[in-house]
């Protein structure tokens, strides 16, 4: 992966530019047949629309869902939907963008689309009142349960420094396709909470991470070789204070943004940059960079800005 | 067509019966708070404690049994009474087992020991205290064995079941264990009500039950009676189906006081009606030797199998104590093959009061409300909710607290208050409950894992639904919780999430009369202007 971004990178400097984006047409032509070509961008930023809209520009400039998904293929998304609160409350993803992505899902030929989440709050309540299981469910997907340890297969995190072993919910084994849906917030404890720290919710054991440096367990996490094939960030309603649970409507800023990429930790630093924060300040992103997830140095990405 | 009366019994008992039984094993949530709260309004203890505590709200369950019992005897015993009911079932299965198509015979009643407990019950209550009545309800003990025994059993069978189907149509469900001190009171008297009603049919609803001798003293003078008529031939075929054992050939006589109006004899003779009654016809019997006997010989074999249970019980949760232990301890070493490994806490949780759940006003007032009956632990969504042992103290003995260790109470439920048939737990608007102070979080800073370890955690903070518990700056770039009083409701969600062991660094100081905590303060946030990237 990092290879074939720095050829792309490199050959945008050096003037391929046109044959690249020549290549994603000719995949869009031939749908899911010729789908392992790259986009040009690293990062997609959109700001200014609704979330659908959103995410269909974002997605567009990285090539399309058919990128990610061939014909017939199971897809896992992994939303936040961890708190028992409605969604104007903008503590879990929001519920629009996830029956919009369930949605293009399907018609980009997934076979099923799966939605779960190992809950804070009562994992009934919570998925239903923050929205997204009807949206998901309506939308022709399916949300499952992550409520019991037998949902869940250990795992080795071989990279791992604090976190070498995990029990991770065994769709994500199971599934061909895996999407991090994250919401951009506030988060007392590791600053802000975006695609590493969303991963909290994939895994049966968080106390584990909280009693064993929470901060590195998280980037120890993202080395983990599983690593979701696409990171969507909700950036459009964003909690700035009291997060991840939020106390009322007021603690939110209307941002109407969305970031795409394949990398999480530069998902993450461009999202921080969003909140206002340096994304080195943040201990998971930072660690997580120094380990080799990906890369927050934005000005060394390509990235796409769309204003809609 | 009396005899048409009995089908009809059996089909009403059997709702009333697979109901309550559902209800409390409920683990899907399946019954809405205003059906359970409405099926089981006419269960008569629930129905009086509300009448006394809450004066005026819905009362209307115990005033309906009590005129049923004015006009025809006990009816509610063996029609509504999920632990009557649930006696017959087991009668039904003795009679299968055993063979006999008819085993019961006449008994004298055992007035000293019923009359007495009643008493008891009367005084403890008339002194405010619900003790005597929470041991010996039949409605409560009903409850308690679905919550403690049955549902446990089905969830195990549900789990086993999602692991034969597969798939996802059903889902594995987790309960936490309830505690075996508290189990083994209603253990032994499920082995008590299950082996006087496989061998003496309704003896425990005329001997122990505080209800049944209650509404006994009215049955005596009810409108309509069951009378041995004229017709009667002398086959003593009523006596021999009788469960309540209250039918004296001798005298053709039947004790109202014990007649749980079953309608077996009614099935079996034609002589046998229910007779418009003006005066009471309690017959008086000597208690026989033979009796005497029969009982002493009873008590010989319940004694031995509540001490047998004991210790059966006793050996199966210390086992399962250890097996506990043994695989955490396991889990730790495991997963810390790595060196670092965050130490043991040191400084024990140091809680002076329980917490109750919120609607109980004061832990005076629930203790003396609460019958125990275990339906809002069976219902609780955060499993919050688990009996207590001496938590309260004797007095509280089986009611409810807020045990934050199993989970922690849900910011927008408000399911515990909705369903209480006792009024013990009163009905709180979500707007209320939010204020509801039922305990105030302490903050043991030595045990802490940002203190100890010098990482981030902030587990506590996280999961706070009124951000009373806040991480504030600690040295270098970590912060550390720190609890704001007045807007800490008591809910535990941090001593819930809280991972140090063996104590938590944050733990719920009950309060024992709930307060009122103030709103966290809002401040709008000022909106963007911009649409750029700061990138």
């Amino acid at each position: 992966m990092m290879k074939r971004r720095e050829f792309i990178r490199k050959s945008v400097g050096a003037g391929i530019v046109g044959s690249a984006l020549t290549f994603t047409g000719y995949n869009k032509l031939f749908g899911s047949a010729v789908s392992d070509s790259e986009s040009p961008y690293d990062l997609v930023a959109v700001r200014g629309g609704e979330p659908d809209i959103m995410f269909d520009r974002a997605i567009d400039a990285l090539g399309g869902l058919e990128r990610f998904i061939k014909k017939g293929q199971t897809v896992v998304l992994k939303p936040n939907m961890s708190w028992d609160v409605p969604p104007e409350r903008g503590a879990n993803t929001h519920p629009g963008l996830m029956s919009h992505i369930v949605k293009k899902c399907l018609e980009a030929g997934a076979s099923r689309v799966y939605a779960f989440d190992n809950t804070c709050d009562n994992w009934v309540r919570s998925y239903r009142n923050s929205g997204v299981e009807d949206a998901v469910n309506d939308a022709g997907g399916r949300v499952l349960p992550a409520n019991t340890e037998d949902y869940f297969k250990e795992v080795e995190v071989e990279k791992g420094k604090r976190l070498t072993r995990a029990k991770v919910h065994e769709l994500l084994l199971d599934s061909d396709v895996y999407i991090n849906i994250p919401v951009l917030k506030h988060h007392g404890a590791t600053g802000i909470t975006i695609t590493l720290k969303n991963l909290m919710g994939v895994v049966w054991d968080r106390r584990y991470w909280h009693n064993n440096d929470l901060q590195q367990c998280i980037a120890d996490f993202g080395t983990w070789y599983r690593k979701p094939d696409l990171n969507i960030v909700d950036a459009y309603r964003v909690m700035m204070r009291n997060g991840p649970r939020g106390v009322s409507v007021d603690d939110l800023v209307e941002m109407k943004a969305l970031i795409a990429s394949t990398d999480m930790v530069a998902a993450d630093a461009a999202s921080a940059s969003l909140f206002g924060t340096e994304p080195s300040e943040v201990g998971h992103i930072k660690i997580a960079h120094e380990m080799g997830v990906g890369n927050m140095n934005l000005e060394e990405l390509s990235i796409h800005r769309i204003s809609v | 067509m009396q005899k048409h009366l009995k089908p009809l019994r059996v089909i009403i008992s059997l709702f009333f019966l697979i109901t309550a039984s559902l209800i409390f094993i409920d683990f899907r949530e399946f019954f809405s708070e205003s059906f359970i709260s409405g099926f089981l309004s006419l269960q008569f203890a629930p129905s009086v404690m509300r009448f006394i505590h809450i004066l005026g709200i819905s009362f209307f369950g115990f005033l309906f049994i009590l005129l049923l019992t004015a006009l025809f005897g006990r009816v509610y015993c063996s029609t509504i009474c999920p632990l009557g009911i649930f006696q017959d079932v087991i009668s039904w299965i003795s009679k299968k087992v055993r063979r006999k198509k008819r085993p019961y015979s006449y008994s004298p009643p055992r007035n000293k020991l019923r009359y007495s407990l009643l008493a008891v019950t009367v005084i403890f209550l008339l002194f405010g205290s619900v003790l005597a009545l929470n041991l010996l309800d039949p409605y409560s003990n009903f409850g308690r064995f679905f919550t403690y025994f049955a549902k446990p059993v089905a969830v195990w069978v549900n789990n086993n079941l999602t692991g034969i189907v597969g798939g996802y149509t059903l889902y594995r469900v987790s309960i936490p264990p309830i505690p075996w001190q508290t189990a083994v009171f209603p253990a032994l008297m499920l082995v008590l009500v299950v082996g006087l009603s496989y061998k003496y049919g309704r003896l425990y609803c005329n001997t122990i039950c505080p209800v049944g001798t209650f509404l006994g003293l009215i049955s005596k003078y009810s409108l309509f009676r069951i009378r041995i008529g004229e017709k009667c031939t002398g086959c003593a075929h009523c006596v021999r189906v009788c469960k309540s054992s209250c039918i004296d050939f001798k005298t053709k006589g039947i004790d109202f006081t014990r007649c749980v109006n079953c309608m077996n004899c009614l099935r079996v003779c034609e002589a046998v009606r229910y007779r418009y009654s003006g005066a009471p016809a309690l017959q008086r019997v000597s208690v026989s030797s033979e009796a005497n006997e029969k009982t002493d010989k009873s008590k010989r074999q319940f004694l031995l199998m509540v001490v047998a249970s004991l210790l059966g019980l006793k050996s199966i949760a210390s086992a399962a104590n250890s097996r506990q232990t043994t695989t955490n301890r396991a889990r730790r070493r495991n997963q810390g093959d790595e060196p670092e490994m965050s130490r043991e806490s040191t400084i024990p949780e140091n809680r002076q009061n329980p917490v109750s759940p919120p609607g109980s006003v004061s832990i005076e007032k629930f203790n003396k409300s609460c019958t125990a009956c275990g339906l809002c632990v069976s219902e609780c969504p955060g499993h919050v909710l688990q009996p207590s042992f001496m938590e309260y103290g004797l007095i509280g003995f089986m009611q409810p607290h807020m045990d934050f260790r199993s989970g922690f109470c849900n910011f927008d439920c408000t399911k515990c208050g909705e369903i209480c048939p006792t009024g013990a737990i009163q009905p709180l608007t979500v707007e209320k409950k939010h204020r509801t102070q039922t305990g105030v979080a302490i903050f043991i800073q030595e045990n802490c894992i940002v203190f100890v370890d010098h990482t981030d955690c902030g587990a506590c903070s996280e999961h706070c639904p009124t951000r009373a518990v806040d991480m504030v700056p600690f040295t270098g770039n970590l912060h550390i919780p720190e609890v704001t009083e007045n807007i800490c409701i008591g809910c535990g969600a941090c001593e819930y999430a809280c991972p140090v062991e063996p104590y938590k660094a944050i733990y719920v100081e009950g309060n024992p009369r709930h307060e009122l905590a103030d709103r966290p303060e809002h401040e709008k946030l000022e909106q963007p202007d911009t649409e750029d990237f700061p990138f």
